[in-house]
Parts: structure tokens; C-alpha cells; sequence
């Protein structure tokens, strides 16, 4: 696996700013997630003895939960609805566009680190379907013409 | 004086457009020299509207919509400021017909104030339950919630004053009041809505409920995939608390409440409330066993009350105007108003907030409008991902959970995804197996291998592979994920599962069944 470069200054400052919360792992994990884009491995031990925890303790609340995530994204993150609302207004093909035109699948980025794309299971804009976010903001009654503008002006941006 | 104009700030508003309409009138007024106070408001729950402009005249406030930013000029052309006519008119807001026919109680002021603004909750009646719970004694707080008939709105529609009597009859040095805002069903967002547009009804709520049953520190646990909300709850809180209406002494009583939110991580299943306490504690989100109970032994091991969002934001209507007006509205044992969501393939969606005992059909049709594709509606899935689909045989059922319940369906969080007459329903049975795999915490056998067995199976239906005793096995598969798992994610799934293959055999190959047969 490649090693990735990171800042463990951030992560030290995240974890001594919140680690005397009550039930303090999961803010700690949004703010390294927050600040770096995802949890490095090699910052287990250091969230680990901080908070009394075995590294295995850490490691398995990482997992479990989807929006976690062990490697750098990409420049931008998609997440794209795949739940009821969205399916009965074509949330599958637009999927398929989706996948065909950045040329991934979930959970993987594209070749260029501009796009992640992962999918999500309702964004509760269910009555504006089907829906996405780009980077946090959202866009609804995605149309593949609506999504080429979408792409575009992430792109455009800084 | 300057007039004021609204341009929500809601998600769904926004992801149509809202934010470019905002900053396109807020220059253009600029460029013609018109002084306009713009405010972000919350939506008013009419989907097919947004982004839905208000402004507000000497008649009152007049809507346009949807409205796009390359409408602006002509909209200002058309004097709009003044309520001017444009092909974009919709007249006065509280005219249209969706939003007049509706009882909104807990809604009362989505859409109408500018949501993280106190003074502005104050002026529409906020904060009047907190000041008469503030009179009462803990023990009568509960009373006007047991006599309301508020059940929980966030799926299991437990009676909410029995719940809180537990907690306040349960001895501790701390309690909690824990607000579930994981709001992970498909085709819901009332919660959102809510949380957006009149976050200080839910803190309200959330202060009511800490008063009555002795608990001094309040968490919400929210969707990370609601950072609208997330900032919206904290504006409003930081206000709360510059006010006094929460800190170390409410409004100078003596009484504390502290309240703060915590992100979820993209788990469905912390939605269910013990997994909840789970992740809130810093953990997986596993499902503990039952009893004890959360109101006896809850997060970190003390009594807690954990509530839906709609639940605690229906508490300050209550407490203001009495249990007895919030029970005269609703049917059965069905009390007060339900928020309903109307999603999916519709003409209009939107939120609905009802007495109990409107049918489906009205809502569907008066209310929908029909398919957003025109086709006729074939089968909608009523209270998210574990609900029951139900043809349209069954649509004249009101919405009131004894009369679901009898059909072997769930009102649940009063979420209605509407699907036209090309969905395959057999599909839509994989597909709530493929959710319950993917979301399952795997505490217990029947729903960790049962749902991934269960995808097996009916991709051998679909792919009319042994499709007799596929079918059979698909039953006995459900039957065993209905009685042994340990939460209703493993337990309901087989609702959507079932309802889809009883009602809709056509699907999974009934006719050639038969001929096998
Ligand atoms: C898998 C699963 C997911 C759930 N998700 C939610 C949810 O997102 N929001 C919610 O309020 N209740 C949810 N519930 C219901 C909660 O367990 C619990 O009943 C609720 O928080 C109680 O509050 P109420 O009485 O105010 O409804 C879920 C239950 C299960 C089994
Ligand atoms: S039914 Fe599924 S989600 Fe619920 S406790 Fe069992 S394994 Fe966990
Ligand atoms: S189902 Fe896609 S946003 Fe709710």
C-alpha cells in the first residue's frame, strides 16, 4: 500500500482539543477527517493512547461506519443517492452515466485525483430526486446534462 | 423602508437553485438602487415551487416560483417588490391550496421566520411552552405530553409521556435528553425541514423535556449528511444560550440545561436508538441488547430520553396551548398531526403536515397531483426502507398507525415514496436486502447472513433459476430474519420484501409459477 504524507500536527491538535469530551472518538475522527480529508492509518496509535483505547478499538470504529475513510480523496467528492426516492426517478441510470463518465466505480477516484465517488444512501432531498452532493453541496432532479454543468463548475473551481 | 424578501435556505431549495436566485436579487437590487432586507428563510414545504420568493406586501406575503436566477431582472421589471404581476405569480403563500389545507402545528413556522433568528421565534410564539413548563411541576410537564397522545414520530410511535415518566421516575445523580436526528429513512425529511427552518422549536422541545424529567445535558445526534442543519442548530443554539434560554439557569429558574450536537458517521443503523447511544459513547453503532431499557440505563449508562426530532419539536405546541388541543386533532389512537413527506415519482411533492386520518389517496392525488411522470401510480413504500409497499388497492387507508398496522404496514416517520408503473417490484425486494446487508451492525445471524442469503435468492428469481423453491426459500428466509433478529432492521426488512412479492407476484414470475406448478 502507498504510503501517504500527512500532517501530524493536525492530528495532534484535533485530538487535545477534544479528547476530554465524553464519548470524544467520534468528534475526533470528523476533525482529522475534516482537516486531512480522511484518518490515516498511522494516526490510530496516536488516537489510541490518547483516549485509552486499544489501536484495534480505533481501527474497528473506523470501519464500521461509512463516512470514515483510511485514503486521500480526490480533489472533489461525490456522493450519490442510491435510495427508494431516487430510484423511481432514474437514480440507475444516472448512476451508469455517472460511473461511465468519470470512468470509476464507487469507492474509488478518478485517474487524474480530481473526483471520489461514493455512494449514499438517501440525502433526505427525496422530493427533489434524484440528488447528489458535490463536496457537501447538493443538487437535485439531476438529469446527465445537469451533471456535465455539475462536473464542469467543480472543475472551474480553485 | 425596505421591503423584505425571501429566498430559502433549506437544502432542497438550495440544491434547486436558491443560492444563485438569493445572490442574483440581492444585485440586482443593488444595481437599481432598492433598498431590500433579504432574508434566508426555511421552505415551505412545496417542492415544485422551489426555489419559492416571497415578499412581503401590504396583502400579506406573495409568493413566485420556481424562481431561477436568470428570472431576476424581469421579476423586478414586473415590480414584484410591490407584489407585481409575473407568468412566475403565485399569489398570496398561505392561499395555495397545499399549504391552506394543511394543520401545521409543528411546522407553524417553517418557511415563514428566518430560522436562526431568536427575536424572530419570539414574535411567532416561540418560547411560550418553555415559560408555562417553567410553572410546573416536573411530574405535570409529563402529564400534558401523556394527555396529548404524542406517540414517537421517528417509527415505533410509542406513547412519549410514558416514556418520559420512566426517566423522571428513575433515581440518578445525571439523566440525558438525546434528540435521534440520524433521520436515515429514504423518502423522509421532516427532520431536516424542521432542523433548517425552526431549529429553536426542536431546542425548545429538547429544554421541556430535560425539565421535566431532571436530565441537565441534551445531545442531538445528527446525519453528517446534514451540514445545512449542523450549522443552522448551532447558530441557533449559540443564541439560546447568549439569551439564557439554556446554560446553567433557564431563564433565571436555577435550572440547567446544557444541549449540544454530535455528527453521525453514515450508518444507518444509529438510527435505532440503542445503536444510537453506541456511537454517541464513542463506539461501533451495535444494537444492545433490550431490556435494560434507555430510559433506565441509557447513554453512558444513565436514564434517557431519546426522541425523534419531530417528537421533542411537537413538545412546545403542547406545552404551550395544552394537551388537549394537540389530541382534538387525529383519529383512533393516532393523535395530533403527522408531518408527511411526500416523495419519489409525484407531480408535487412535498411536506404535508396532517391530522392523522387522511387517506393515502388524497394525499397521493389532491395533494400529488399524480406521477411526476404521468403514468399511473403503481405502488408507493410508506415509512422508508423497512415500510411495507402498497398497491393501490390499498390507498383509500388513512394514515393512522392501527389501520397500517392491520394492513401489515408501517405509517413509521410518515414518509410516502410514490414509484410509477415501471418499477419492478422484484428488483425493489433485492434491493431492501441489499440495505440490510450493506447497513446490517451484525450483532445477530438472521439479519448479517439472512440478508446477504436473501439477495442470493432473488437474484435466482430474477434469473428464473429454480424459481419454485427460490420463492419458498425467500419465505422461510423472512420468516426466520421476522422472528430472530434482534432489531427491526433485520425484523422489517422482510415488510418491504414480502408486501412487494404478495402484492406484486406478476413480478417475480408468477405466471410462470404457476405453469411449474
Ligand atoms: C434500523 C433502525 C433505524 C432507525 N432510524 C431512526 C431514525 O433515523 N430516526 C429516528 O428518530 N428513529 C429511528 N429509529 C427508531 C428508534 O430506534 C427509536 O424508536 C426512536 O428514536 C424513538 O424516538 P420516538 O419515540 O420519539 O420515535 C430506527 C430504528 C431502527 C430499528
Ligand atoms: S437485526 Fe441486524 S442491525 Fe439489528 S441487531 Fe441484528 S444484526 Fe444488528
Ligand atoms: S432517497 Fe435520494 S435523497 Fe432521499
Amino acid at each position: 500500500m502507498t504510503q501517504h504524507v500527512w500532517d501530524k500536527s493536525a492530528v495532534t491538535r484535533v485530538i487535545a482539543e477534544l479528547q476530554d469530551q465524553p464519548g470524544a472518538l467520534l468528534p475526533i475522527l470528523h476533525g482529522i477527517q475534516d482537516s486531512l480529508g480522511y484518518i490515516p492509518p498511522d494516526s490510530v496509535p496516536l488516537i489510541a493512547s490518547a483516549l485509552n483505547l486499544s489501536r484495534a478499538e480505533v481501527h474497528g470504529v473506523i470501519t464500521f461506519y461509512h463516512y470514515f475513510r483510511d485514503t486521500p480523496p480526490g480533489k472533489h467528492t461525490l456522493h450519490l443517492c442510491r435510495a427508494e426516492s431516487c430510484q423511481s426517478m432514474g437514480s440507475a441510470s444516472l448512476e451508469k452515466y455517472v460511473k461511465e463518465k468519470l470512468g470509476v466505480g464507487f469507492h474509488e477516484t478518478t485517474a487524474d485525483g480530481q473526483f471520489s465517488l461514493e455512494p449514499v444512501y438517501c440525502l433526505g432531498n427525496c422530493a427533489c430526486s434524484p440528488a447528489l452532493t458535490v463536496d457537501g453541496e447538493i443538487y437535485g432532479r439531476v438529469t446527465p446534462q445537469r451533471f456535465d454543468e455539475i462536473l464542469e463548475e467543480a472543475r472551474g473551481q480553485a | 423602508m425596505s421591503i423584505t424578501v425571501y429566498v430559502p435556505i433549506d437544502s432542497s431549495a438550495l440544491s434547486l437553485g436558491a443560492e444563485k436566485v438569493a445572490k442574483a436579487i440581492a444585485a440586482e437590487a443593488e444595481t437599481r438602487g432598492v433598498a431590500i432586507n433579504l432574508v434566508r428563510n426555511g421552505s415551505r414545504g412545496l417542492f415544485w415551487l422551489e426555489p419559492l420568493v416571497e415578499v412581503e406586501t401590504s396583502k400579506g406575503r406573495i409568493a413566485y416560483g420556481p424562481v431561477q436566477a436568470k428570472d431576476v431582472p424581469a421579476l423586478f421589471d414586473a415590480d414584484f417588490l410591490k407584489g407585481g404581476q409575473h407568468a412566475l405569480s403565485l399569489g398570496p403563500t398561505e392561499e395555495i391550496p397545499y399549504l391552506k389545507n394543511q394543520e401545521r402545528l409543528t411546522n407553524a413556522r417553517v418557511g415563514i421566520t428566518d430560522p436562526v433568528s431568536l427575536d424572530d421565534y419570539l414574535t411567532h410564539e416561540g418560547y411560550r411552552g418553555l415559560k408555562n413548563a417553567l410553572k410546573l411541576a416536573p411530574a405535570d410537564i409529563v402529564k400534558q405530553v401523556t394527555d396529548s397522545g404524542l406517540r414517537g414520530r421517528g417509527g415505533a410511535a410509542f406513547p412519549t409521556g410514558i416514556k418520559w415518566n420512566t426517566v423522571l421516575n428513575a433515581p440518578a445523580d445525571q439523566k440525558y435528553i438525546v434528540c435521534n436526528a440520524d433521520e436515515g429513512d429514504s423518502g423522509t425529511f421532516s427532520d431536516r425541514m424542521i432542523m433548517e427552518g425552526d431549529p429553536f422549536v426542536l431546542i425548545e422541545g429538547m429544554t421541556i423535556a430535560g425539565l421535566a424529567v431532571g436530565a441537565t445535558q441534551g445531545y442531538i445526534y445528527l446525519r453528517v449528511e446534514y451540514p445545512h442543519a449542523y450549522k443552522n442548530l448551532n447558530a441557533a443554539i449559540a443564541a439560546a444560550y447568549k439569551a439564557g434560554y439554556l446554560g446553567k439557569s433557564i431563564l433565571g429558574s436555577g435550572k440547567a440545561f446544557d444541549l449540544e450536537v454530535r455528527l453521525g458517521a453514515g450508518a444507518y443503523v444509529c438510527g435505532e436508538e440503542t445503536a444510537l447511544l453506541e456511537s454517541l459513547e464513542g463506539k461501533r453503532g451495535l444494537v444492545r441488547f433490550k431490556p435494560p431499557l434507555p430510559a433506565i440505563e441509557g447513554l453512558f449508562g444513565k436514564p434517557t430520553v431519546i426522541n425523534n426530532v419531530i417528537s421533542l419539536a411537537s413538545v412546545p405546541i403542547i406545552l404551550d396551548k395544552g394537551g388537549d388541543y394537540y389530541r382534538d386533532f387525529g383519529m383512533g389512537r393516532s393523535r395530533g398531526t403527522l408531518p408527511i413527506q411526500l416523495a419519489g415519482n409525484i407531480k408535487r411533492p412535498g411536506l404535508i403536515e396532517k391530522a392523522f386520518g387522511v387517506t393515502l389517496r388524497e394525499i397521493l392525488y389532491d395533494y400529488g397531483g399524480g406521477s411526476a411522470t404521468g403514468r399511473p401510480i403503481r405502488a408507493v413504500q410508506v415509512g422508508g426502507p423497512l415500510g411495507a409497499f402498497m398497491p393501490e388497492s390499498q390507498f383509500d387507508t388513512p394514515l393512522d398507525y392501527e389501520a397500517f398496522a392491520a394492513l401489515w404496514a408501517v405509517l413509521g416517520h410518515g414518509g410516502i415514496v410514490v414509484f410509477d408503473d415501471t418499477v419492478d417490484m422484484a428488483h425493489m425486494a433485492r434491493y431492501a436486502m441489499e440495505f440490510c446487508a450493506e447497513e446490517s451492525c451484525g450483532k445477530c445471524t438472521p439479519c448479517r447472513i439472512g440478508s446477504t442469503r436473501g439477495v442470493e435468492v432473488l437474484d435466482k428469481i430474477i434469473g428464473d433459476e429454480q424459481r419454485v423453491a427460490q420463492l419458498a426459500l425467500l419465505r422461510d428466509l423472512s420468516d426466520t430474519m421476522l422472528n430472530g433478529s434482534l432489531c427491526a432492521l433485520g425484523g422489517m426488512t422482510p415488510y418491504p420484501v414480502l408486501s412487494a412479492l404478495n402484492h406484486f407476484p406478476e413480478d417475480f414470475g408468477a405466471a410462470k409459477t404457476e405453469q411449474a406448478a
